[in-house]
């Protein structure tokens, strides 16, 4: 446990928090190597299916980074990102995965510092949580008929 | 339209933990209108229930599939591999749909996914309310279409109660008042003189009593 390094996913929008991951990197900030970053057009194009298929393959943590509310480049994408990620942590408690683990954020294309700080945030918050505890190993075979 | 809800994944764990290769069986019909059980809720549960199996050592070989409509033999001949395949089935359909593979498939152990909750619309999105109780004899042409049987707590077919406080419902005063409803829709209609007239009381053979309805039609029978 003492070693144990989080794997976390970071889905981060194209136009606030990927363009912030991308001016932390310029402005030499320094977030754990941990993180991988994922890009995507709008958090609003996140499905559902996204999150359990990270959790189901054995990712530790997802972090969700969005435009600020009120400001998302297609309207209303991040408040539809919200509410799923609201609805999946129910499932994912109740499939036996601590809601903590996925947690969305909301940042703007300049706020470099604040989405560095969330990131160190969500790997602490996953390194006290320690590992998915599972019984048994993943079986990648096992989707699909 | 059929409205549903899932059951909780413990549940599901629960029904299912004597088996080990579990079949996701979704419907396409009513219960991925109401999102509860089509293709996109299959997936979710699915992936959830491996989730859980990996969490709880349960052991379970996940698969899913969902099929046009679980309440009709020709489309259940579409998930026939599958269900081959696997110990037990989940489905994610109607109670009717549920019966219909359990019908099917006298030998395999066939559960219920979801919690089938009533006739109803999407009255907004995300939101879906009562609309029919399926009593087999309808009444909504005296009542300017708005059911009184399933849109009253009283179920009054004389109504109003008298207790409807602002156009809400004494029972339960976050649903409108079905006669305060049916009296303003009348009166819009101009047919408001159909509630002088008393009503008898109605004729619940047609509903639930005596077993399952049946409904034969004999000049569409072979």
């Amino acid at each position: 446990m003492e070693n144990y390094e989080p794997k976390i996913i970071a889905f981060c929008c194209h136009y606030c928090a990927y363009s912030a991951a991308d001016l932390a990197g310029s402005s030499r900030l320094q977030y754990p190597p941990n993180v991988r970053i994922v890009r995507t057009p709008c958090t609003g194009r996140l499905e559902i299916d996204y999150y359990m298929r990270a959790f189901e393959n054995g990712i530790d943590g997802v972090l969700v980074a969005g435009c600020e509310e009120g400001s998302c480049h297609f309207k209303d994408g991040n408040l539809l990102a919200k509410r799923r990620v609201n609805s999946i942590r129910t499932v994912l408690a109740e499939a036996g995965i601590e809601a903590e683990r996925l947690r969305m954020v909301n940042v703007s294309a300049a706020m470099a510092r604040p989405l560095v700080e969330y990131i160190k945030e969500m790997v602490e918050t996953v390194r006290k949580l320690g590992p998915v505890k599972i019984k048994e190993p993943v079986n990648k075979t096992s989707t699909g008929v | 339209m059929i409205v549903a809800e899932r059951k909780t994944i413990p549940e599901m764990v629960a029904i299912l933990k004597e088996h080990k290769k579990v079949l996701v069986l979704g419907c396409g019909t009513c219960v991925t209108v109401c999102l509860a059980g089509g293709e996109r809720e299959v997936s979710i549960i699915a992936s959830a229930l491996r989730i859980a199996s990996r969490v709880q050592g349960l052991g379970f070989e996940v698969s899913e599939l969902t099929i046009e409509r679980q309440c009709d033999n020709i489309f259940i001949e579409q998930a026939a591999e599958a269900i081959e395949k696997c110990d037990a089935v989940l489905s994610t359909a109607c109670g009717a749909g549920v019966q219909a593979i359990a019908e099917r498939y006298p030998l395999k152990p066939v559960y219920a996914g979801l919690n089938t909750a009533f006739l109803g619309i999407l009255e907004e999105r995300g939101v879906w309310t009562e609309k029919c109780a399926a009593c087999g004899d309808c009444v909504l042409d005296k009542y300017g279409g708005i059911c009184p049987i399933t849109r009253c707590a009283k179920h009054m077919l004389n109504g109003p109660c008298g207790g409807s406080r602002e156009d809400r419902c004494e029972v339960r005063p976050d649903r409108a008042c079905a006669w305060q409803l049916i009296y303003k829709r009348l009166k819009d209609i101009g047919e408001l003189d159909k509630l002088n007239a008393i009503t008898e009381p109605k004729n619940w053979s047609a509903s639930l009593n005596g077993g399952p309805r049946t409904i034969i039609r004999e000049d569409h029978r072979i």
